[in-house]
């Protein structure tokens, strides 16, 4: 499997260089930020993450009822004024759900991707950079865990962290999201590790962890930052399809994969259970994923696989 | 290049085998396959529970490591994969499903790897036009769907569908209409029909992501010089690209294949349940809800092989694409 590494390395140091008229030398964070402008995907993207943070952080408060709230009266009611989801069979308001669960889901996104890209940043380094045995042992555990597939593990450990509280689930999300990325780290940092500046630093005696955090991870941030972005749209769909199954979140916390779950059976015939959920959640998912996709294209515009 | 895959595939069996003893002390430490019979009323006695348990070899009781010796003997010794939890033999039960598996997995994958390469060389020779705009964004959005949703919208689109039309024309539930008299001929049909959603729902996912990938590779391979060498010596602009191009794009593909096979499998498991077909999806997660050691190692095990066989397989393409591993 050794072949990927060659496949998916982008050259974080080769930007082509782009015209802006000014005597100072571009800075890298400029022309980044100016390619990203550029880009209409990363707009889309974006707008559309702000809209669904703002929506979640402030959209249960024009709203007359909390997610707890039963309405006896309005049962299994399709979307009006009075619920603007509709209700489910025992009178929960699925607007109030949808936001609660949503909050729930991009917490879960939000610090899942971004873990998983430290995680990832720390073992690709030590494996490339340290090399020898460490990076032999660390490669087979990757691949061991790239040809296990992750949903089943997840499955297997929920029996364990049912009892838990749905942090848990962070940890186990990220426990196993780090193997692609840091696959492609541990290939930038073997070519790294060459670099002048690095023997030099070496050959000055500063010690391997000090190397690899001052000068390694640096250089490999940007890559980082796109896989901390993909990983929230990630984490979120492990997470509501383990949620889904009931091996997730579980009750009384509220997400989109028990919302989904919930409104499954009724998909047909009460479709507002189901439809308004998924919808918010593909739309969160897509947002991030958009930005993510600008971003990358904005660090390595060269870049051969992740070009586009 | 026999030698090429040879080693390859030892790799990849090395890798399918310890996948496999893994998952197999995990689930030991994991799961209780005593909880089963705690709750019983009358409680059976220790001793009865222990033989029980003794006899299929998932005695907690017993060190991991002696349970793990003893079913590696077993496998080896007699080709047995031990008995599930309701004294079935793993191997009879697995192989009861595998059609049903392999079926919905060999049809998915063929179809999105193949409309994924089309769709993704599309996209890479008309470059931001509205086709190449309108194929990325749909795969984004398939993209960011969990396979659960997809199999959910088709089953409302279909169901929406029937309706309208006042006949039942898709059937999604299950792999088969119970019951059905007829001939073969009647009976393959009822199956295909059956098969229908599911294997799109695999499709969508699988040639979304292909595509994009194939997209990237594509547009690298575009601007490269012996594209130009090609034309300029004569050869048409789509010879050009198919010979020299879609060619030299597909060998990224090869191996993208093979790293994202064991998410196509998590994808099938789950569009299996979803369309609740009795497969080796279901068979894993009822495995894991009812604390079946053996019924679940022997789900991973058959995960295993076809990881081992997918990844052979592309490697067997990549040889044949790439002249340099032929050497």
């Amino acid at each position: 499997m050794s072949m990927l590494d060659e496949a998916s390395v982008a050259d974080v140091t080769a930007g082509t260089p782009e015209v802006i008229k000014s005597k100072k030398p571009v800075s890298r964070f400029r022309l980044i930020s100016s390619r990203l402008r550029s880009t209409p995907r990363f707009w889309v993207g974006f707008i559309g993450l702000a809209v669904i943070s703002l929506w979640a952080i402030f959209g249960l408060a024009p709203n007359a009822w909390n997610y707890t709230d039963l309405d006896v009266r309005n049962m299994g009611a399709s979307p009006s004024g009075l619920h603007w989801f509709g209700t489910s069979d025992i009178g929960e308001d699925i607007y109030a759900q949808t936001i609660v669960g949503l909050r729930k889901s991009l917490i879960i996104g939000l610090i899942v991707g971004p873990l998983a890209a430290i995680i990832a940043g720390i073992i690709g380094a030590v494996a490339g950079y340290i090399g020898g045995w460490w990076d032999r042992a660390i490669v087979w555990v990757i691949d061991l865990l790239l040809v296990l597939p992750s949903l089943f593990i997840f499955i297997l450990l929920s029996q364990v962290l049912k009892s838990k509280s749905w942090v848990a689930l962070i940890f186990l999300l990220s426990g196993f999201g780090w193997m692609i990325m840091a696959r492609v780290i541990r290939a930038q940092t073997k070519s790294l590790r060459e670099r002048d500046f690095i023997k030099a630093a070496r050959f000055m005696g500063v010690d391997t962890w000090t190397i690899i955090r001052r000068h390694v991870l640096p250089n490999v941030s940007s890559l980082l930052i796109i896989d901390a972005t993909l990983g929230i749209g990630g984490a979120i769909l492990s997470e509501t399809t383990l949620s889904f199954f009931g091996f997730g979140i579980q009750a009384p916390d509220v997400s989109l994969g028990t919302l989904l779950s919930a409104g499954q059976g009724a998909a047909a015939t009460r479709p507002w259970l189901f439809i308004f959920p998924a919808a918010i959640l593909v739309f969160t998912v897509l947002s991030a994923s958009l930005v993510g996709d600008a971003l990358r294209d904005a660090v390595d515009p060269t870049s051969g696989v992740n070009r586009d | 290049m026999i030698g090429f895959i040879a080693k390859r595939f030892i790799n990849y069996a090395i890798l399918s085998a310890i996948a496999t003893l893994s998952a197999y002390v995990l689930a030991s430490i994991i799961l209780n396959p005593a909880s089963r019979y705690l709750g019983r009323n009358p409680a059976p006695s220790t001793e009865t529970i222990n033989s029980i348990l003794d006899g299929f070899g998932t005695n907690p009781n017993t060190p991991v490591i002696e349970r793990l010796w003893a079913w590696i003997v077993n496998l080896v010794a007699h080709g047995s994969l031990g008995n599930t939890i309701h004294n079935t033999s793993v191997i009879s039960e697995m192989t009861a499903r595998a059609g049903t598996s392999l079926r919905l997995l060999i049809l998915g994958t063929i179809i999105a790897a193949v409309i994924g390469v089309v769709l993704g060389v599309w996209g890479a020779v008309r470059q931001y036009k509205t086709s190449d705009q309108v194929i990325s964004y749909a795969s984004f959005t398939v993209l960011a769907m969990p396979s659960f949703v997809i199999g959910i919208l088709l089953m409302i689109t279909a169901t929406t569908l029937n309706n309208v039309l006042g006949i039942q024309l898709i059937n999604f539930t299950g792999e088969y209409t119970a019951g059905l008299e007829g001939g073969w001929w009647v009976h393959f049909w009822d199956r295909a029909a059956h098969l229908l959603l599911p294997t799109i729902s695999l499709t969508l996912m699988g040639a979304a992501g292909y595509s994009r990938y194939q997209r990237s590779a594509m547009l690298d391979v575009l601007s490269a010089d012996y594209i130009r060498t090609a034309r300029s010596k004569g050869r048409t602009r789509g010879s050009a690209l198919l010979r020299h191009g879609v060619r030299v794009a597909l060998i990224p593909m090869s191996t993208y294949f093979a790293y994202s096979f064991a998410t196509v499998l998590a994808g099938a498991a789950v569009t299996e349940l979803v369309f609740s077909w009795h497969g080796m999806g279901e068979m894993l997660m009822q495995a894991i809800q009812q604390s079946d050691i053996n019924a679940f190692t022997g789900a991973i095990l058959f995960n295993a092989i076809l990881i081992l066989i997918a990844g052979t397989l592309a490697d067997i393409v990549y040889a044949a694409l790439d002249p340099r591993v032929r050497v």
